[in-house]
Parts: C-alpha cells; structure tokens; sequence
C-alpha cells in the first residue's frame, strides 16, 4: 500500500486491543510457509488448534455456566435453582470476600463483606444449605475459589457422600489456582512456595479419588482484568500451567496421571479476533509443552480445555445496556474460540451482582448464539482466515517470549517473588487508562457519545440484615459444637501441614465434624505465615 | 518558608484485592508531582489511618470494589476524628452507587469517583481541594 492510500485512512490506530499492528489486508502472501498440519491439525488431534474434540459442538455445546453467588447460602441456592430452570447446564459458584481470604462471618475483618461478592461460607451447615436439593451426582459444579480451595473441595465432597453420590461420579471445578492470585488476582494467605504444596496436594488426591474433578483452573481471566494485554493473559497463564506441572511431577506424579484433568480459564475481551486467535494460540501452545517439555504420552495431557467469561473489565457503568451487546460480541468470539464452558456477564455488574432479570438476558445471549446463530454448527469456521492465521501465530509468538523470559528467570514463583508479572501488568493497565484519558481508544458512551442525562439502572441490594443474621447464626453453630473434637482435628491439620504429608483427608474429616474455613485458614497461617506483596505501582 | 508537596495516602481498605484502580491512580498522582505513598492490600482502617499519622498525609485516597464500601469509609472518618486527624481529608473511588455517594459525602468523604473517571480528574481534584499542611 503506498502513502498516499495509507492516507486516505482514518485518523485511528490500525492495531489490536494488545498493540499488534494490523495490515489492511491479509493474504495468502501473509501466511508463507505456514502449513496446514503443522498448524492447525484436525481437531480433537495434536495440537489441537481446530479445537480439543473431533466433533466439538456438533456433539456437545459448551457448558453455560453463570457465575452467581451472594448473601446467605439460601439466597443463592435459590439462585441457583433458578438457572437450573432456565436452561443452564452447570452451576458456577461465587463465594465473597471472608470465605476467599480465609475468614469465618464472625470474624472482625469479614465486617461490612460478609454476603457482599458472594455467599458467605463458614462451616459444612453453610455448605449444607447452599447445595440443599441440588443433585450432585446430576450437576457439576464450578467454584472461584483460591486460598481456601482446600477446605471448599472438602465440604463438596463431604456433602456429596451425605447426598450417597460416590466420590468417582462427582464432577465439577475448583479455580484454586494460587499462581494468579500473587500476580493478578491478590487473594492469598501464604507464601507462593507453600500455597503451590496444598494445590498439587488437590491435584494429587483429586486424581486418585475423585477422577472427574478438575483440581484447578489455571486462570488468565484476573491476569487481563487487572490490566494485561491478550499477549501477556496468554503468557502468564500458560507460564502458571508449567508451574503446576512442575511442582507436581518434582512430587513424583505421573504427567498423564495429572495432567488430563487440568483446565483452564481466559477473559474474552473486546478484540474479536484477536480474542479468538488467543484460545487457538493456548491450545496449540499447551500441546507442545506438555509434548515436548513433559514428555505425555496421552493425547488427554495435551488437550487445553477452557471455561470463558467476557470481560468485566470491558463492561461500563454509563449506559449499562450497552454492555449486552459487548458481551454478545465476547460471547461470539469465545465459542468462534472454542471454548467448552462459557459465563456470560449481565450487563448491571458493574454496579452490583446481577439481578435475575439481568442474569437471564446474559444466559439468552448464549442460548441464541448456540441454537439461533448457526455458528455452532461446523468446527473452527474461522480456521484458515489468512488474518487469523497470521494473528494465532503472533499471539503464540508474543507468549513464547515471555515464557523463555520466565524460564530465564528460574520459572514462575521465582518471578512473582521478583514481582515482574505483576510490573509488567501494572505497566500495560497504565498504558491503557493514558490512551483512555486521552481518546485513543474509543470507549463508547464513556469517552464518546456519552449522554448527558441517564436513566438510573434497577440493581441487587444486599441488605444489611444479610450480615446480621449470619454473623449471629455462624457464631451461634460454632459454639454448639464439641469443641475437644474441633481441636483434634485442627491438631491434624497442624500435624499434616508440618510433616509434609496431604492435607485433603484430613479436611474432609475436619470439616465433617464442622471445623470451620476460618479455623482451618488460622493453621495455614500459623504454620505457612502470611504472605506480603512486593508493593508495586 | 518553601510549600511542601501534596501527600496522598492510597491505601486499599478490606479484603477486596482489586487493585488496578488503585495503582493507576497512585501511579497518576506521582506523575503529577505529588508524594504518593501506596498501602498495598488488605488493610484495616486502623493500619491505613495509622499510616496516614504517620506519614503525616494531606489525604487519604480509598479504593473499594467490594462493596463494603458504607463500613470501610466510615470506619476510616471514625478514627481519623479518634485521633483528632481530621484535617486528612478522605476522597475515595470504586463501584459506590449514588445513594451511597451521597450518604458517604454527608460523612464527610470530600469526593468519590466511579468508574469511567480520567486521572486527569483526580489529579485535578487533589491539586484544587487538598492543601499541604505546613
């Protein structure tokens, strides 16, 4: 293209939302040398660029799982049944912020939080009340959870035996992925070290006891959310994979004992094709290092399965209904992606967790992407776009760089402790907000077409009534326990912790006897000590 | 005499860990010439105001995406006046509906900013609203 056309463009950068440049046009000339079965395969075969299954959505949809959870355990299990009824196929569980960070209902810090982000855990009777009338052999069950992953695994699984439900029919999900917690998400209670020993603990009891469990979620969401561009979600996730993988096998475990159950979470943003090119880059990236670095031998090992949420971060508080369409948008890209599960987001949530109203528009969005759009309806359509080619290959490139950096470095522990994700993150989320604060990038109805006047939104209130009640009722269940048999069991955890040994069966006799997540979270912390951030800005 | 610079404490209160706010700002403020002291997560109020004596801050800056925003500031207010520190003011940002907005202000917060603000309006804010004490 010669100048004089170039200038005939519009004043915009030509770039994707992570600033890779973009030609005019893309042709067969952009993809010299590429190689079809080099690249993409056939799908459900290595590298699985086309996608983890031979039929992919002609024989399954992906899984709609919203993401609900707040106030009291009824008020979500209510919720939840809700979705069920609408159509819904799994259910996804939000917790809020005393269960995340370790803290019973009653305890000083969970004050003004208790019910606010999610439902309020503290005890199995808790556990009990959220999943009441809930099939857990029929249902599987995803839950954002991280630093207290553990206890949460082991109530799931204690009321799956009171259900009668054997722990080999029970499915689901825990996020408990630590790694992104340091670098993006920041919910934690010990150091890296220790906090990666209780997740290849779950992997490593998971894959002997409970096979259908997925023990951990290796996450790019909170990466992107906290400010990352696509290149760097995809690098950091995949650089927290390794480090699982690591961990467990420097255990001993068998990398195909493992592995096949490792899943994955990524954030489709706005950038349609770059969205897309990411999930296909991640697959065919994870194939390789689990080939290649890690010597697996089953094509299960090297399969990249993905949960999907379009981005919070890109929805707006000013003219909330647009965000339906943007979430449309996201929602198209990862199921065009590939992804096997998918959450869509309500277009109230950055006032406040999304009323039912809200929630079942976001849930119609997949429902007619799935059975309206036709997209479902052959593999991979966009496999072969010159364009998306060329972009799959440069998000794989970008990533690759950054993991040889990490690798450089002594791998990913060692480079949160040096806390270079997290200023590589905090550079890029900088960068951003300037080009935001100075109309660079459009964001509608923020930095252009704003209105002047706008109607106000309905949104979910939780009542202050909600925190009352279950301070009062956890307190009140806590002290009618036998408090000998609570200390036994702490002791064993205690003991389990210092000695190396798996901590998961003794917190399902723990939490059995109705030891609560903020107990079980103070051995954590007596025995691992508190974690702090390197303080970067 | 020579005026000192302006001291903005950011701190994030509670146990809500979303700090992209709170880094951007902090980030924009020293770009703006100010002494920006950065609390890291997890904060009781009684560690931020603590830092905020300390450091002999000019103001306090909270960001609060949780929720727990109605407790959080007001606890901030409540042992700021204990320690006869209510000369820092209190201005804060995060997802804090209007109702909130308003009853928050009527505490005493000087200003809150929700989602979609530029830096440019808070450093604004700072360099026309909060004095250095000398």
């Amino acid at each position: 293209m010669t100048e004089s056309e170039r200038g005939s463009e519009r004043p915009v950068r030509f770039e994707t939302l992570s600033g890779i440049p973009i030609e005019p046009l893309y042709t067969p000339e952009s993809l010299r040398g590429w190689s079809p079965e080099e690249k993409l395969g056939r799908p459900g075969e290595y590298p699985f660029t086309r996608g983890v299954y031979p039929t992919m959505y002609r024989g399954r949809l992906w899984t709609m799982r919203m993401f609900a959870g707040f106030g009291r355990p009824e008020d979500t299990n209510a919720r939840f049944k809700y979705l069920l009824e609408q159509g819904q196929t799994g259910l996804s569980t939000a917790f809020d912020m005393p269960a995340l960070m370790g803290y019973d209902a009653d305890h000083p810090r969970s004050r003004g939080e208790v019910g606010k982000e999610g439902v309020s855990i503290s005890t199995l009777d808790d556990f009990e009340r959220l999943f009441a009338g809930i099939p857990l052999g029929a249902v599987t069950t995803s839950m954002t959870i991280n630093c207290t992953a553990s206890v949460a695994l082991a109530m799931y699984l204690a009321i799956a035996e009171k259900q009668g439900v054997s722990w080999s029919r029970v499915g689901g999900t825990m996020q408990n992925d630590m790694l992104k917690e340091f670098i993006a998400q920041k919910e934690w209670i010990c150091p890296p070290d220790p906090a990666v020993r209780i997740v290849v603990d779950m992997i490593e009891f998971t894959s002997k006891h409970v096979p259908r469990f997925n023990p951990v979620s290796i996450s790019g969401y909170h990466i992107r959310e906290a400010g990352a561009t696509a290149v760097q979600e995809l690098a950091f996730t995949l650089a927290d994979g390794l480090g699982y993988v690591e961990a467990a096998c420097a255990r001993g475990l068998d990398i195909d004992s493992f592995a096949p159950r490792l899943s994955f979470f990524f954030d489709i943003h706005n950038d349609f094709f770059e969205e897309i090119a990411k999930l296909r880059a991640a697959r065919r990236l994870w194939a390789r290092f689990m080939k290649e670095r890690f010597g697996a031998k089953k094509p299960e090992s090297m399969r990249l399965r993905t949960h999907t949420q379009t981005a919070g971060v890109s929805a707006t508080a000013q003219q909330p209904l647009n965000n339906i369409a943007r979430v449309a948008l996201q929602a198209l890209a990862a199921v065009l992606g590939g992804a096997q599960s998918l959450h869509t987001n309500s277009y109230d949530e950055t006032w406040a967790l999304p009323t039912e109203d809200a929630v079942t528009v976001a849930l119609r969005t997949q429902q007619i992407i799935a059975e309206e759009s036709g997209v479902a309806l052959t593999i991979d359509p966009l496999g072969g776009s010159y364009y998306l080619e060329k972009l799959t290959d440069q998000m794989e490139a970008g990533a690759l760089d950054y993991i040889q950096k990490i690798d450089a470095m002594g791998g990913i522990i060692r480079a949160i402790d040096t806390g270079y994700p997290q200023r590589e993150i905090a550079d890029a989320a900088y960068r951003y907000q300037l080009m935001d604060d100075r109309r660079e990038k459009v964001v509608v109805g923020v930095n252009k077409y704003v209105m002047k006047e706008e109607r106000p939104i309905n949104f979910l209130k939780i009542d202050a009534t909600v925190e009352r009640e279950q301070i009062e009722r956890v307190g009140r269940f806590k002290a009618a326990r036998d408090r000998a048999k609570v200390e036994r069991r702490l002791k064993q955890l205690a003991d389990a912790c210092r000695e190396q040994r798996n901590v998961m069966p003794v917190l399902v006799d723990a939490v059995k006897d109705y030891v609560s997540l903020g107990e079980i979270s103070d051995v954590y912390r007596q025995i691992f000590g508190l974690y702090r951030e390197p303080i970067i800005f | 005499m020579t005026e000192r610079s302006i001291r903005v404490v950011v701190a994030k209160p509670g146990l809500d860990g979303h700090d992209r706010g709170a880094k951007i700002v902090a980030r924009a403020l020293r770009d703006a010439g100010f002494e920006v002291i950065y609390t890291g997560l997890h904060q009781t109020p009684e560690q931020i105001v603590a830092t905020a004596v300390q450091e002999d801050a000019d103001a306090i800056g909270l960001s609060v995406l949780s929720g727990a925003h109605n407790y959080l500031f007001q606890r901030v207010l409540e042992l700021l006046a204990e320690q006869g520190a209510d000369d820092i003011a209190v201005f804060g940002g995060g997802i804090i509906p209007p109702e909130d907005i308003a009853t928050l202000k009527a505490m005493g917060v000087k200003e809150l900013f929700t989602p979609g603000t530029s830096t440019q309006d808070i450093v604004r804010f700072v360099r026309e609203h909060i004095r250095a004490a000398v």
